[in-house]
């Protein structure tokens, strides 16, 4: 079989669920040989299915953006010949994708939420339009490059040789031209990361500024915030927080809207979620067109009720 | 004195019904265009660049002949001129043909310092075009910025990520690509709209860049659509009023679905 490489991420060291999302995937095509920059838990990667991890571990890949390691993987994939590479689809994700893709002429996907092989031949599906297709798309050149969105695949527990080998790669000085000066962390919420959670409440405009109700009833049912354009544009939530087409796209089991009204622009990032359902005041909104369940009404007194409802249900 | 070109795209309007044409390309003929959204933050900031010292802006578009409403509109805000590179050839081409033909535009206009663009386009969405402009000119790329400060040869951007938030740095020539955080774009004023009328826009064609027809388009490309299928329109849901229960309903409702 042959190796396919897929690039980990593992933000200081911890490998993320998307990361092991891909690997379970890399196992439709043949064997997965992660790639991880810097020093990162391992362990972990070989009961997902990795065989052999690469890992490179330099200084270069923090201090410089997204180059130097755009450079590395294409000098695995000139060196192994894989069937496949696979990313997350973040910024990061996509840009490194990128440019492996064209260093190496192999065609790319990016935003794949799902993959599958059939006779050797890989199909990508991805969600387009603000979500109203999805399309399947082959690569027609090369090795395919596939950025693969958080929750396209469960992560399966398979037992892998995870052997690791360091990897020194020398990168050229044009890719050292980009320096991250500071990064500042932000603090962690304590809430699931937004593209991968199983349930999102969010709030808009409607909130009128206050995202309290909307963060009491998202902590009641162990589910991430986020928020609309109108809402971030306010400086009422930050804009990581954001759902729509400029922001995060999200496909949860169920997906909470408070105060927002639909428009196009949070319909992209949110309408394939599996089950939709809206509080708002105006009856007219058109959020309700989409959703499974509505209540027209004000989430400062509907979403309060919802959350003592939660509670004294879990006991 | 500082010459940015600001590659612009020409998209089908995201509000309105956006579809696939027979050859599983977009659907240019059936929905209005306009300059991409995501664009006109990229015009703007680079206008606040020129007008903080001095300069100008050159907006650079690849598209049919409907582009140079996009053109237009950035002239309208206040760019100085405009290059559409138009050949039919073009058509259907994916973003690594994109990046070809617009580094070849980029090449000949030559004496510039810096290229902006839009954080992605809002059809496509791929969002990797400036790193493939980049990679092929050779130039360094400082991507998704939130803020956007330019000193001298050095640009220097906020990058607001999901884990932290950075401040990144190069100088000389380089491509910067712009959220939609960095600031509101300006609408275009009556004068503006009247001296757009009088800005050259300069027309060229693949043969104009020394690039050939089967380094592009549709059959050139390195990916292929084989199918799109609309998603199946969602069953229309039960609304109820609050009358005093509505979370106590929203609740019911959850559990029905198990989700408490």
């Amino acid at each position: 079989m042959t190796e396919v490489l897929v690039l980990i991420d593992a933000p200081d060291g911890k490998v993320t669920k998307p990361s092991l999302e891909l690997l379970t995937i890399a196992r439709r095509i043949g064997e997965p040989s992660a790639v991880v920059f810097g020093a990162a838990d391992t362990g972990v990667l070989g009961e997902y299915g990795a065989e052999k991890i690469y890992q490179l571990d330099d200084a270069v890949y923090a201090d410089y953006l997204v180059a130097p390691k755009a450079e590395a993987l294409a000098q695995l994939v000139a060196d192994k010949s894989p069937a496949a590479v696979l990313v997350p689809s973040s910024t990061e994700g996509k840009e490194i994708a990128a440019r492996v893709a064209l260093k190496s002429q192999s065609g790319l996907i990016t935003d794949a939420v799902d993959v599958a092989v059939d006779g050797g031949t890989v199909t990508t599906t991805q969600s387009v339009f603000a979500g109203n297709f999805t399309v399947q798309a082959t690569v027609t050149s090369g090795a395919p490059v596939i950025a693969v969105k958080p929750n396209s695949a469960a992560p399966e527990q398979a037992a892998g040789a995870g052997a690791v080998e360091a990897v020194s790669v020398d990168i050229s000085d044009a890719a050292k031209a980009v320096k991250i000066t500071s990064t500042s962390p932000k603090a962690a919420s304590g809430r699931p990361e937004l593209t991968e959670a199983a349930i999102v409440v969010s709030g808009g405009r409607g909130t009128g500024g206050d995202f309290s109700e909307v963060e009491a009833f998202a902590d009641s049912l162990g589910a991430a915030v986020g928020a609309s354009r109108a809402a971030v544009d306010s400086g009422w939530y930050p804009h990581s927080f954001q759902v729509g087409q400029t922001g995060k796209t999200v496909s949860p089991q169920l997906y909470v809207a408070n105060g927002i009204s639909g428009a196009i622009q949070h319909r992209a990032g949110m309408q394939t979620s599996k089950t939709i359902v809206a509080v708002n005041k105006d009856e007219e909104a058109p959020i309700f067109e989409l959703v499974d369940f509505g209540v027209v009404g004000d989430l400062k007194t509907v979403l309060p009720q919802a959350t003592e409802e939660v509670k004294k249900r879990k006991g | 004195m500082t010459k940015i070109v600001v590659a612009v795209k020409y998209v089908p309007d995201a509000t309105a019904n956006r579809t696939f044409s027979a050859d599983n390309t977009v659907d240019r003929e059936g929905v209005d265009g306009l300059l991409s959204e995501l664009d006109e933050y990229a015009v703007e900031q680079a206008l606040q660049v020129v007008e903080a010292g001095e300069g100008e802006v050159v907006v650079l578009t690849v598209g049919p002949a409907d582009a140079a409403d996009a053109v237009r509109k950035a002239l309208q805000m206040g760019a100085d001129s405009g290059i559409h590179v138009e050949d039919d050839a073009i058509a259907g081409s994916d973003a690594f043909a994109t990046s070809a033909v617009l580094a070849k535009a980029i090449e000949k206009v030559g004496d510039y310092d810096l290229v902006f663009f839009g954080m992605a386009s809002t059809d496509g969405g791929m969002g990797v075009v400036p790193t493939l402009v980049a990679e092929r000119l050779g130039l360094p790329a400082i991507t998704y910025a939130n803020e956007v400060t330019v000193e001298g040869d050095t640009v220097k951007i906020v990058r607001d990520g999901d884990t932290a938030t950075q401040e990144i740095e190069a100088s000389g020539k380089l491509v910067v690509s712009v959220t939609d955080q960095t600031g509101e774009a300006r609408y275009p004023s009556f004068k503006g709209i009247m001296a757009a009328k009088k800005k050259d826009v300069a027309e060229w064609t693949l043969a104009d860049l020394g690039l050939d027809a089967a380094e592009v388009g549709l059959d050139n490309a390195w990916s292929k659509v084989e199918a799109f299928t609309p998603r199946p329109p969602r069953t229309a849901g039960e609304i109820v009023t609050d009358e005093g229960d509505g979370g106590t309903k929203l609740v019911e409702f959850l559990a029905s679905k198990k989700f408490v």
